[in-house]
């Protein structure tokens, strides 16, 4: 599928090709969803650290399902919100493997809080990405732990009213108060400044469990640009503008 | 050499003969002593014991364990079997092997901690979502919780199927001697060509029960569902007890079943020609060699812990050809010999 | 000949247009052009433009751009 019909000119060299670690297969993502970006990074990332023979990922319930068809790496698909459990299982089974799991916000931020909590503060030695979009994509843009006080989606038609449905939950902050935990970063890709720090923060988050230091989670503010009904380039307007102010970017935990 | 055991402490050193080394719970009576024992004992052998934040968690660990291709295991009690009910409609989706053991308790809701036989809807016609089964053994003495136990991890990794031991609070909790099985040697478990080991020199391998096209997923549970139809085949166990003469056939299973024995020993002695038929697996259920005796023996009286549940599995096997009436305790109430004897003999000729 | 040179995968492009906000050289529009699945995709509008930056394919949710640059003489 990727067969161009571009023939690359002699005297030039790559600058930057497709990861190793990922498959043909093309994303299912939406157009210019933040989604694309991360997991692109994570390939990325697996690639520089040459783990791709002994990394097991995890795909969740949400965006991400179809994730094990874009790697060239072993995969499980888990249940909504059971990844760090499903991560837990098989890390101990197994701890000479390397296991990611690859979350939204509903599926990591609610229907799965206590799993991440306890995974955390437990130490596990895993490796969690967490997508933050402050949405429920799959299903057709309902409201998330994380939605933006005001913000419209399917289920708050009117807007987010805290007063009935609650405060966006900063799950990284909460996690940064347990013990357990080893690194706590929260991320954008918004601009290639922050792609290129996000994924300087996943191959740490990688590396510490390669050196065995535990729990590792990057929290990732990406945009959603077909549930927030705006174009790509707005989406990342609207990370800069909107989601950052309510999730500020930054290291909550690194133990070193 | 025969060990003084709890029931739960015979299941949980049997998993440990069978090769489990993945073991994840919750706290819940009436299965406690199954949790304890693990966790002193399993380490030992290299095993992990982990004590999860919820069974729903529990489950989880065990799916992961499972794709990792490990011989993992946990128990519960009913209310923690409900919560693990998606964990196990993803293991049966993702053709997962593991072994789930249910000490049951009086339900519905909390209940109580009292034996009962309230889960065999559950256990044996779903409880999670979709279209699957489990495997599903009913042990009646610690000896044979302990044999069973043994097999259901046998049976899981032949098939792929996971599989429940469906025990009770006084199975659970009830003091026996035990013959222990000799353990399993690590090269006799086989081998998990599909499982997630890091796709080393292979092809990825993937562990899912998901596939978004309803075509392909259709082949999927055409083959699985094939392999349901080959357990039908060749792992239908049971027990016949002085059935030969029988003129009223008690069909019992478990803790139920074991009472009834000694119900037929109370008939006999009296003259009456009482047998019992005591399924060992419940799913699956013993249908054809309970049709056969149905066909000689006029009435089959199903004695349960509960209002009525594998009762129709006995009527679906009966088809009409024996009166099959029906003597059950709800709550955890557990009725005592005499009291199902004088049930009997409302139904026997004198 | 330009510094740099830019592929894109017409199959994966979904025409999100982040790799022309990423460009600093207006190289890449989004083009007429579809794909077969109906996305009117990224191409090279100016290629001698471009330097090799490959910010087009970090931005890229699709991993549809491969960046090459030209091999310094004499290098």
């Amino acid at each position: 599928m990727s067969v161009t019909e571009v023939k690359v000119p002699a005297g030039y060299v790559p600058v930057y090709t497709k990861p190793k670690s990922l498959s043909e297969a093309r994303f299912t993502y939406c157009p210019g969803c933040h989604h694309g970006i991360i997991t692109r990074l994570v390939a990325e990332a697996i690639d520089e650290l040459g783990i791709q023979e002994r990394t097991v990922g995890i795909a969740p319930v949400g965006c991400a399902v179809f994730l094990s068809d874009f790697f060239r790496c072993d995969f499980v698909q888990a249940a909504h919100g059971r990844a760090c459990a499903v991560a837990t299982g098989i890390k101990r089974a197994n701890p000479d493997l390397i296991v990611f799991s690859y979350q939204g916000d509903g599926d990591l931020a609610a229907i799965g809080t206590a799993e991440t909590v306890h995974a955390a503060n437990r130490g596990e030695n895993i490796t969690v990405i967490f997508v933050n979009n402050q949405i429920y994509g799959m299903t057709g843009g309902e409201m998330a732990p994380t939605t933006l006080p005001g913000m419209r989606t399917v289920t708050t038609p009117e807007g987010r009213d805290v007063r009935t449905t609650g405060y966006p939950l900063r799950m990284s902050e909460m996690l940064a108060q347990l013990d357990g935990p080893s690194y706590i970063t929260r991320q954008a890709v918004f601009d290639v400044r922050h792609v290129q720090m996000a994924k300087k923060a996943i191959i740490k988050a990688f590396k510490n469990q390669i050196e065995g230091k535990g729990f590792s989670l990057v929290e990732i503010v990406a945009a959603c640009p077909t549930n927030l009904r705006v174009s790509p380039v707005e989406g990342n307007k609207w990370v800069v503008e909107q989601a950052l102010k309510y999730f500020p970017l930054g290291d909550l935990k690194v133990r070193d | 050499m025969k060990i003084l055991m709890r029931g739960n402490e015979a299941m949980a050193e049997a998993a440990i003969r069978a090769g489990c080394r993945c073991y994840f719970c919750y706290p819940i009576t009436p299965q406690g002593e199954l949790v304890e024992y693990m966790a002193r004992h399993l380490p030992r052998h290299g095993g992990v014991f982990l004590q999860a934040e919820s069974e729903v968690a529990a489950i989880n660990m065990v799916y992961g364990a499972a794709a990792a291709g490990v011989r993992t295991m946990t128990s519960s009690s009913s209310p923690g079997i409900s919560l693990k009910m998606e964990g196990i409609s993803y293991l049966a989706g993702a053709r997962l092997p593991a072994v789930i053991v249910n000490v049951m308790r009086a339900g519905p809701g909390l209940g109580n901690i009292a034996p009962a036989q309230g889960d065999y809807f559950q256990a044996t016609k779903g409880g999670g979502h979709g279209d699957y089964r489990l495997i599903v053994l009913a042990p009646s003495t610690a000896q044979e919780a302990a044999e069973l136990v043994m097999l259901a991890f046998d049976l899981s990794d032949r098939y792929r199927v996971p599989a429940m031991v469906l025990a009770d609070g006084m199975l659970g909790q009830m003091m026996e001697p035990v013959e222990l099985p000799e353990p399993i040697p690590p090269e006799k478990i086989p081998e998990k060509p599909w499982a997630l080991t890091g796709a080393k020199g292979r092809s990825p391998n993937v562990v899912s029960s998901f596939d978004l096209d309803p075509y392909r997923f259709r082949e999927v549970l055409r083959a699985l569902w094939q392999t349901y139809r080959e357990i039908e085949r060749n792992e239908v166990r049971w027990e016949e007890y002085q059935v030969e003469d029988a003129e009223l056939l008690l069909v019992a299973y478990g803790t139920m079943g074991r009472i009834c024995r000694t119900v037929v020993r109370k008939a006999r002695k009296e003259g009456l020609r009482v047998g019992l038929f005591r399924p060992i697996t419940l799913w699956p259920f013993p249908y054809e060699p309970l049709r056969k005796l149905a066909e000689k023996i006029p009435v089959l009286l199903t004695v349960e812990l509960s209002a009525g549940q594998m009762w129709e599995d006995v009527r679906l096997a009966v088809e009409g050809r024996a009166k099959t009436p029906f003597y059950g305790e709800l709550g955890g109430v557990v009725p005592t010999p005499d009291e199902i004897l004088s049930e009997v003999k409302k139904h026997v000729r004198d | 000949m330009p510094k740099g040179f830019v592929v894109i995968d017409k199959e994966r492009c979904k025409g999100c247009g982040l790799c022309v906000a990423a460009c600093p050289f207006g190289v890449l529009a989004i083009t007429s052009e579809l794909n077969p699945y109906g996305y009117a995709v990224a191409g090279v509008i100016a290629p001698e433009k471009c330097t090799g930056c490959a910010m087009c394919a970090q931005m890229c949710p699709d991993v549809a751009i491969e960046v090459y640059r030209a091999v310094k003489e004499g290098v």
